[in-house]
């Protein structure tokens, strides 16, 4: 779902990822258009899953930044060493006032307390800045303080995603797997679960329709209360997507969702792509080194190698861009 | 100022600092090699003094040895005895405890490993009671150099020395120690097993491929790192004369607080860090918080662990994609 | 599969499983839907049983009812922390050595509250929250920093953490009277009476834990069948793949221990007022280890397993042994074949020690492990076995 047609939902700009040395991705612009399914293909090597991580909240980067929605979220922080400041300021001016209100010849219980309190608001400051919760972030920036946003900060912007080597959580059933997806946008706290209000049980009871639903969307019906290890491979892939969408994105990242997939599997995922782009307007950026999914259902495709963007384009013009084969084949096979 | 306490608290911090360095080397190897804590290490360090307290006890040893060639003979088999058993006990451990739960959860290992050390704790307990038991100290501990430092004054700061006694065993212990960290340094570098145990440490499926066996490298591990443990207990009978079955944990965990500070994985760390801690413990005792030194110690631990968990060594263990 | 669909999810009760296995019954169903309440049956109809099942034999020979009852009590005060330490260790997968210190927080708490030496005197059922309370805010100020450290570091931490606590206490005379301890706090009042507990019957100690133990598994059925819950088993699978899905893993982690320390408070503040006194020394290692090896024996995960393992453990602990003594002395007057005269009790820790060890290799689920746990860790072993004939010569 795009906000505002036109601007894209995601943008790098000049993004850089360095490990040491080692410099995965170099500089990369690119966009995701609303409503639209863009391919990140490349070499083995090339920097895409890293990409992916960046974008997903997992690393902070080097350099460059990432809008998703028009909102920059991800960047290398800035002014961090300002951050303390924050966690030592409320105490301070309490300790402060606790000073006065001595000089002034306040009875000593109340200093007594008011030390106390200090102390206490200390400890909350600096629990509140372990924990991050959003406004604290907002505070931050408006003080010029900015730090990159942690994975569950992305999900609830708005950012889905799988991963290349299927992280379901094993033990957990089918159903759980898609409810855990649900977890940032329910609303019952956990004393509201302790007192079994109306409000959760019936938050419970819808979720776990709509849980329902999401596995039936992709294709898992009637396999909701088995463990996700026993699941065969294929429905394994389809589970991390239906996972993936009770997040409620407005961004789907998948990486590499039909490795290890005959075609007729293939082309199953490709219809369910399909249908997630048309029915439920969602963009789909996607990793993929099958070239007929990407041929198939990409409206973009951006090309990387070495960790630097080497084409872009629509599928037929990315294919015969000869850099492209370049990188594939090598020099020589132009 | 007095220079003479200072320079006597050193040379105890040194001698303590070599014990807890010798235990804090099997720590930090077993974890660099297999990722488990031994909790029951700081007990192999106890179980090695009473290792020693029966060998003297078996052959008459009855105290103070005066002769330099009977004392060279009897320091020899302790040390033997002691850095032998406790190496085949570790290897035991490992071999029937350990090495079944490799693969299994981290939790189950580290809950083993605690039942290890209650069992070595109530096996001496049992065969030789709660109690304190003196050990023969066969170096006399009163022997040793007498001397003061200098004395000084200059424009109000006032340096006195009261006397200082470096006593033999303290020496002994000091030299003693790092010369065989020197050895185990040497060892580890330049031998094909040392070579192995790192290239297992780093990776060990890689290394298992290049044809590693790494069920016998695990197992010399161990044994080197109890036979350390068992050389301070050794250490330690000579150096207090007396051994409880208890001495293992709070030792243990001061020589693994040492293990972290130095740096996880990394055996020159360990020995830093042994030093360091004893430093800080005798140091504070001697400020006159000694009833505090325990929780300063471990108050090191938690504040290493959560600013700077690579430690002073700074070596970053490989981590699993 | 005939059943209508449950609105609640399958989880690891064993109580769920039991009942579920009933012929679809409809007391099966409604006490499948309504955990809550079939916890309060079953806590209500074993308390209502244990004190006359000891009038029985071979229970009758052992000892009389009262002390009987009394033990029940004791064992309260395990069951409340083993229950407790699951929260952290076995729904939420942190390593927890130094559990005994919000034990102790607790128990200060209480004689700071309702002792002649601090001059306080706050009622009991009120001090139950307050302990519980300030035992929670000591678990979110040693957790906002050490939770995100790898699982033995955590373990460390705590352990030194469990080791600071009781020396402090120990040191800090003007506050805690030091190592000599408090003595004399005052007694629960049974409500709207002004009759004290007292110290000759140990029945009303008995039903305040029972009640205490009930309403706490119950109100952690709920969380575990819920957003929170579901939170704790992600985190534990997979923390990456958690935080990926939306969960702040700061705050689930933060609450879970939390929630184990308030736990423990409430345990702390039970049993100062039962005792009567508090002292540093009731509160080192092997506390915290004893409550760990509960949790894993008794069944990691499983709330009922894990009461029931502590209850199992603390009476062989307390009675077993001294009547396995007695046992052994009928049969061989002479003493065992090859050890001689074995006074079991001495042993007690050896047991733990191999209980423990021979538990992690053959059935590290526990004694009463949920489904799902025996699954993980027996797939694990399969598994493994299949690599090691893979790699090995």
């Amino acid at each position: 779902m795009s906000d505002q047609t036109g601007q894209p939902v995601l943008r790098t700009v000049g993004l850089t990822k360095a490990f040491g040395g080692l410099v995965a991705v170099k500089s990369v612009d690119f966009d995701v258009a609303p409503g639209s399914i863009t391919s990140l293909i490349g070499p083995n090597g090339a920097g895409k899953t890293t990409l992916f991580n960046v974008v997903a909240g997992l690393y902070e980067p080097t350099s460059g930044h990432v809008e998703f929605l028009g909102r920059r979220m991800i960047a290398a922080n800035e002014r961090s060493w300002l951050e303390p400041v924050f966690w030592i300021l409320p105490a301070a001016l309490m300790w402060a006032l606790t000073y006065l209100a001595a000089g002034a010849g306040a009875p000593t219980n109340l200093v007594q307390v008011m030390v106390l309190v200090g102390l206490g608001i200390l400890i909350a400051s600096l629990i509140t800045a372990v924990i991050r919760p959003a406004w604290y972030d907002r505070m931050l920036v408006r003080v010029g303080i900015f730090k990159s946003a942690r994975p569950n900060d992305m999900v609830t912007a708005g950012i889905g995603r799988t991963f290349q080597n299927i992280r379901l959580f094993a033990n957990m059933t089918a159903i759980e797997n898609v409810l855990v997806g649900m977890h940032g946008k329910l609303k019952a706290s956990p004393l509201d679960a302790i007192l079994r209000t109306p409000s959760q049980v019936k938050e419970e009871r819808h979720s776990t329709d709509e849980a329902r639903r999401l596995l039936n969307y992709v294709g898992l019906v009637g396999r909701e209360d088995e463990l996700a290890r026993n699941l065969p491979y294929g429905d394994q892939r389809r589970l991390e997507i239906a996972r993936a969408l009770a997040t409620k994105p407005k961004l789907l990242l998948l990486d590499e969702p039909t490795a290890g997939m005959n075609p007729s599997e293939t082309a199953a995922m490709m219809t369910l792509f399909g249908r997630i782009k048309t029915e439920l307007s969602l963009p789909i950026l996607l990793i993929e080194h099958d070239m007929r999914v990407v041929m198939g259902i990409s409206d973009r495709v951006t090309v990387l190698d070495h960790g630097e963007k080497i084409s872009e384009g629509t599928p037929a013009q990315v294919r015969a861009d000869s850099r492209v084969i370049e990188a594939y084949l090598g020099k020589g096979a132009a | 100022m007095d220079a003479g306490i200072l320079t006597q608290q050193t040379i105890n911090a040194l001698t303590i600092g070599a014990m807890y360095a010798l235990i804090a080397l099997g720590y930090t190897m077993v974890y660099g090699i297999i990722e488990l804590i031994n909790f029951a290490h700081g007990d192999v360090f106890m179980v090695g003094s009473f290792a020693t307290l029966w060998l003297l006890a078996t052959f008459g040893v009855e105290g103070t040895i005066n002769d330099p060639a009977r004392l060279v003979i009897v320091l020899i088999a302790m040390f033997a005895f002691a850095m032998v058993t406790m190496g085949l006990v570790g290897v035991v451990i490992e071999r029937f405890a350990y090495r079944p739960l490799r693969r299994a959860p981290r939790l189950a290992p580290l809950i083993t490993a605690i039942g290890v050390s209650f069992i070595l704790q109530n096996l001496i307990q049992a065969t030789y009671s709660t109690a304190d038991f003196n050990i023969p100290q066969v170096i006399d501990p009163q022997a040793g150099v007498s001397f003061t430092m200098p004395t000084f004054n200059v424009g109000g700061f006032a340096v006195t020395s009261s006397a200082v006694t470096a006593s033999w065993v303290h020496l002994f212990i000091v030299v003693l120690a790092v010369a065989m960290m020197v050895a185990l340094q040497l060892f580890v570098r330049r031998t094909r097993l040392g070579r192995a145990m790192r290239s297992t440490a780093i990776d060990r499926e890689a290394a298992q491929l290049m044809g590693v066996d790494i069920n016998t490298t695990i197992a010399l591990t161990f044994f080197i790192g109890s036979a350390l443990a068992g050389a301070a207990g050794v250490a330690w009978a000579l150096n207090y004369g007396h051994t409880k079955f208890d001495i293992g944990f709070q030792a243990g965990l001061k020589s693994f607080t040492a293990a972290v500070l130095g740096g996880i994985g990394n055996t020159t760390g360990a020995a830093i860090g042994g030093f360091l801690i004893a430093f800080v413990e005798v140091f504070s005792s001697q400020l006159g918080y000694a009833r505090w030194s325990e929780a300063i110690v471990f108050s090191i631990l938690i504040l290493v662990l959560v600013f700077k968990p690579t430690g002073i060594m700074g070596q970053q263990l490989a981590e699993r994609a | 599969m005939n059943a209508p669909r449950l609105p609640v999810l399958r989880s690891d009760s064993a109580a769920r499983q039991w009942f579920a296995g009933l012929p679809s019954s409809r007391t099966g169903q409604f006490f499948g839907n309504h955990q809550s309440l079939s916890v309060i049956v079953g806590m209500s109809i074993a308390t209502a049983i244990l004190p006359f099942i000891v009038l029985l034999p071979p229970f009758s020979g052992f000892g009389n009812q009262t002390d009987f009852v009394d033990g029940f009590a004791q064992a309260g005060v395990w069951v409340l922390l083993a229950i407790g330490l699951n929260v952290v260790v076995g729904l939420a997968g942190l390593l927890d050595l130094g559990y005994a210190a919000f034990f102790a927080i607790g128990a200060y708490t209480y004689a700071y509250g309702a002792s002649p030496f601090s001059g306080n005197h706050i009622p009991f059922w009120p001090m139950l929250l307050v302990g519980a309370a300030v035992a929670a805010m000591f678990g979110l100020l040693l957790g906002a920093p050490t939770l995100r450290l790898r699982g033995d570091y955590l373990a460390i931490v705590t352990l030194g953490f469990g080791e600071i606590v009781p020396v402090v206490f120990n040191n800090s005379d003007q506050y805690t009277n030091g190592t000599n301890g408090i003595t004399a706090l005052y007694q629960p009042i049974i409500p709207f009476t002004s009759t004290s507990f007292g110290f000759g019957n140990p029945v009303p100690y008995y039903l305040t834990v029972a009640a205490i133990i009930a309403i706490a598994m119950a109100l952690l059925y709920r969380l575990q069948d819920s957003r929170l819950g579901r939170a704790w088993m992600a985190v534990r699978e997979d923390e990456l793949a958690a935080a990926s899905m939306g969960i702040n893993t700061v705050t689930t982690k933060l609450l879970a221990f939390a929630i184990g320390a308030s736990t423990s408070g409430l345990a702390g503040v039970y049993l100062s007022s039962k005792l009567a006194i508090v002292s540093p020394t009731q509160f080192g290692f092997t506390v915290s280890f004893t409550v760990l090896a509960m949790v894993v024996l008794g069944g990691m995960g499983n709330i009922w397993g894990v009461a029931a393992g502590a209850f199992v453990i603390y009476e062989i602990q307390s009675q077993g042994l001294k009547q396995l003594d007695g046992f052994v002395g009928s049969w061989f007057p002479n003493g065992l074949p090859v050890v001689g005269h074995v006074e079991f009790l001495n042993y007690q820790y050896l047991l733990y020690g191999l209980a423990l060890v021979g538990m992690m290799l053959l059935r590290p689920e526990g004694l009463f492990p949920s489904r799902r746990r025996r699954a993980e860790l027996h797939d694990v072993d399969d598994s493994a076995a299949a690599n090691e004939e893979l790699v090995e010569p």
